[in-house]
């Protein structure tokens, strides 16, 4: 992808009255703090990502995708993170990296667009809030560490509130995303006229839209944009990035790998561009839910519940940690017998990272963030 | 039941947001032509004539001023690469600025408008009659044109029509009308006394794309001589202050520049015989009296119910429909809202499925009209998005027009610029749109059960949005 120069994109409404408060000390005051939020549209296969490959009905339920894996790195007795991520496993070496797994928001059904509604929104149904849970948070920080911008078309729901947000979107016409290019191929299947048209349209393109494409290098190019946007002293201190093709119903083995080598070039291009400000640095990654504990007939997974997000940084709480009340992949353990059981809210393991990161009291933020809730 | 579908689409611009529903397809359309207003707002304080003529010719004015400055070589050159790039786009922003206003205003009456077919026709007239903005002196009068010339005439006779399209600046410099003299007029005749050898004369363009391409059609009939002997009917029309050549010192004193005028002083004198018929009418009478005659022809019926029963069944239209479209046209003289309601009472344009491709301008324009929130920035280059999308505005290339078959607009390459748009603007739109709910709403009875989980499966509403879009419903009508 070539990003090049172009003004950043100021939208919303002005800067409401900051709703400081008194009484609440900074503890980090004069040493900017930076969060980067990656959401992964599409539920994430948090079962594939961080493994329970020592739950004992795992290999049965994952079949010949139990291996999927294989060669990853062993994170404890549990849990073995996909081979994909080596630079987000050295970090889990390096205490940067925590896993928060069987968590969810409260949303129970399976629609995508209502999953990341809730995701964004932080509210307690879908469609249910207008503002977001980090547009709410751009009200509690002191202006100097406010500037937030989304790599994005338009401000996402989750960055929505009372202060003003930046865009910024490569100028030059984006190419539709890989996943959208999968299932148009399907749609015009039967089509006389498009499935030919499609079909060469598609062997002359060249896809770069996704983190996975390019064999991850979109990822490290959307990650060095992320950082340069971060770094200078004028520059952004929250993010919102936003990742696609994360739907992985079939050929999921080979879907997931490259998502995920993607998403760990990604990581590593910001946390190498950001240098000395990476240890300043929350990284939340989350999905709106994850997928079906079974495979399904075509090499892929379904819509399930419960997933893993990723906490990444230089000042975790709990680094090199898989956190996670496991409920067990038995069919009697799953949720409504077919997905991950949550055990915990996504929205208190959030509220609980921003909290450490910005020294803030966690229950406290939890209901300024997740008034709802 | 009628389809709304085929309503909405084959004979509108695709369904708004805020359209209601309607029980009776059919009627909902023939409405239409009594609701037609030929002055939509969105049209209101685009520039005149006047102000366009003056931009092209102070362009002119500084080409000419900067070759003079420039070194003898440049000074030879016609072409107008030897001027410095930013010199150039400098002087020609001021009419290219009118080309870019009038395109921009014509997108918006299109997402506005409450009687699409009406828009519908008023496209696909400019388009019969088209010319093209890839001449230097048409890029600032196209969007006047299509106002001007065939707006306020789409619900008349096609005489009327053909009248005013011939008549407008932009045709009359398209088709280089502007420039051509009668051999024998006053003005020729004094330059050939003067010892000129190359004393001015004709120029057949215009005479032969009337009869090849807006009235009879090819092959018509006609011959060399006809399109000769009509070509110097015409002689004497031209625009005032604009066209090239010795003719525009023959223009009376008080001319307006960018305005049509005849000038006597270039018009061939005497009869002319044209198909068999001698006009033998004084003055500019002689080239209308020939318009009027042809646009009567029985072979412009044809040709004329032809090209529309193409445009609202396929590329293969039915004989029986072309048959029809011909005899009403006959018997009315051409009265076009006959034209229109015949059409609208025929079986063929309403026969089941997605027949047609949406021309970009088309898919473009109900892709807009689906959304409640703006779905371009106010920055957006609508010029450059359409040379994207492969159908430039008001320049089809030639006086033909634009094609009007499937092959013309389904492209591999076409597809994907399609896809990649939506997805643009899709992303833009994010979860303020929801195509499940909006999917049947605007594909109506068109929507199949693959596309609708499709849309109910996509990863996110950007994605959604960007399916329904690009769903082969929606990209045809």
């Amino acid at each position: 992808m070539n990003f090049s120069r172009r003004s950043i994109i100021l939208s919303g409404i002005t800067v409401a009255a900051a709703g400081t408060l008194p009484g609440l000390a900074y503890a980090a005051a004069g040493t900017p703090k930076r969060l980067v939020f990656v959401i992964q549209r599409g539920a994430a296969d948090g079962l594939a990502i961080v493994a329970p490959t020592g739950d004992p009905a795992f290999a049965d339920a994952r079949r010949a995708m139990a291996d999927e894996t294989a060669g990853g790195d062993r994170l404890d007795a549990m849990f073995t993170l996909h081979p994909a991520m080596a630079t987000i496993a050295n970090l889990y070496t390096g205490k940067q990296a925590h896993f928060a797994h069987a968590v969810a928001t409260g949303y129970r059904d399976r629609s995508h667009f209502d999953g990341q509604n809730m995701l964004e929104g932080g509210g307690s149904r879908p469609y249910g809030r207008d503002d977001g849970w980090v547009g709410r948070l751009l009200t509690l920080l002191p202006a100097a560490e406010r500037d937030a911008i989304a790599i994005a078309p338009a401000v996402p729901l989750a960055l929505r509130g009372s202060v003003q947000v930046g865009t910024y979107a490569p100028s030059r016409l984006p190419q539709a995303d890989a996943d959208l290019i999968v299932r148009l191929t399907a749609l015009y299947q039967n089509d006389p006229l498009l499935h030919p048209l499609w079909d060469s349209a598609i062997r002359t393109q060249e896809l770069a839209g996704d983190i996975g494409g390019n064999n991850g290098r979109n990822g490290a190019e959307l990650g060095r944009l992320a950082a340069s946007l971060m770094l200078p002293a004028d520059g952004a201190r929250i993010m919102m990035v936003e990742t696609g093709g994360w739907d992985t119903h079939s050929g999921q083995r080979g879907r997931l790998a490259a998502q995920l080598r993607g998403l760990d070039q990604l990581i590593g291009a910001l946390q190498t561009g950001l240098g000395a400000a990476w240890n300043d640095t929350l990284v939340i990654v989350a999905t709106e839910f994850g997928r079906t504990v079974e495979v399904n007939g075509t090499g892929g997974t379904d819509h399930g519940t419960a997933s893993t997000a990723m906490l990444l940084g230089g000042g975790l709480n709990e680094g090199g940690k898989v956190s996670a009340d496991w409920p067990g992949l038995g069919s009697a353990a799953r949720y409504e017998g077919r997905d991950l059981k949550p055990t915990r809210g996504l929205e208190s393991v959030i509220a609980g990272a921003v909290a450490h990161h910005y020294a803030l009291d966690p229950a406290y933020l939890m209901k300024r963030l997740y008034p709802d809730i | 039941m009628l389809s709304r579908y085929i309503a909405w689409n084959r004979f509108g611009l695709g369904r708004r947001f805020d359209e209601a529903a309607t029980d009776d397809p059919k009627a909902w359309v023939t409405r239409q032509l009594g609701d037609y207003d030929p002055a939509p707002a969105a049209l209101a304080g685009l520039a005149g004539r006047t102000a366009i003529a003056a931009a092209y010719a102070e362009y002119r004015e500084d080409r000419q001023a900067m070759r003079r400055e420039a070194n003898a070589v440049a000074a030879m050159s016609d072409d107008e690469t030897t001027m410095p790039e930013d010199v150039r786009r400098m002087s020609r922003a001021g009419f290219r600025r009118h080309y870019a206003e009038a395109a921009g205003a014509r997108l918006a009456a299109a997402v506005a408008t409450t009687a699409p077919f009406p828009e519908r026709l008023v496209h696909f007239w400019t388009n019969h009659f088209a010319v093209s903005a890839d001449k230097q002196a048409v890029i600032g009068f196209a969007g006047n044109y299509e106002n001007e010339a065939i707006r306020p005439h789409i619900m008349g006779k096609f005489s009327d029509l053909l009248v005013a399209a011939v008549h407008h600046p932009a045709m009359l410099l398209y088709l280089d009308q502007a420039q051509s003299i009668g051999p024998d007029s006053p003005f020729a005749t004094r330059v050939r006394n003067r010892g000129n050898r190359q004393a001015p004369g004709l120029n057949e363009n215009l005479a032969r794309e009337i009869m090849e391409l807006h009235t009879l059609g090819v092959r018509a009939g006609y011959t060399q001589t006809d399109v000769t002997s009509f070509a110097k009917a015409l002689t004497g029309l031209t625009v005032a202050g604009l066209g090239r050549g010795a003719g525009q010192r023959a223009m009376p004193a008080d001319a307006q520049p960018g305005e049509t005028l005849f000038a006597e002083q270039l018009h061939q004198p005497g009869a002319q015989t044209i198909l068999g018929s001698r006009y033998d009418q004084p003055g500019e009478r002689q080239a209308e009296a020939v318009l009027r005659d042809l646009a009567v022809h029985p072979a412009t019926a044809r040709h004329i119910a032809t090209k529309l029963a193409r445009h609202f069944t396929g590329d293969e239209p039915p004989a029986a429909l072309i048959d029809r479209l011909a005899s009403d046209f006959e018997k009315t003289g051409g009265d076009l809202p006959s034209l229109y309601r015949t059409l609208v009472a025929s079986p063929e344009p309403w026969a089941a499925g997605p027949a047609m491709f949406k021309s970009p301008w088309d898919w473009t324009i109900s892709m807009l009209r689906a959304l409640r929130t703006p779905a371009l920035g106010e920055r957006q280059n609508i010029s450059a998005m359409f040379v994207q999308l492969g159908q430039p505005v008001w320049r089809p290339g030639s006086p033909k027009g634009y094609d009007d078959m499937v092959a013309t607009w389904a492209g591999s390459a076409a597809l994907m610029q399609r896809v990649e748009l939506a997805s643009r603007i899709a992303g833009r739109i994010g979860d303020r749109a929801d195509a499940r709910q909006l999917a049947p709403l605007i594909l109506a009875d068109a929507l199949t059960a693959e596309t609708a989980q499709a849309i109910a499966r996509a990863d996110s509403p950007g994605q959604g949005l960007a399916m329904l879009f690009a769903s082969p419903a929606f990209l045809r009508r």
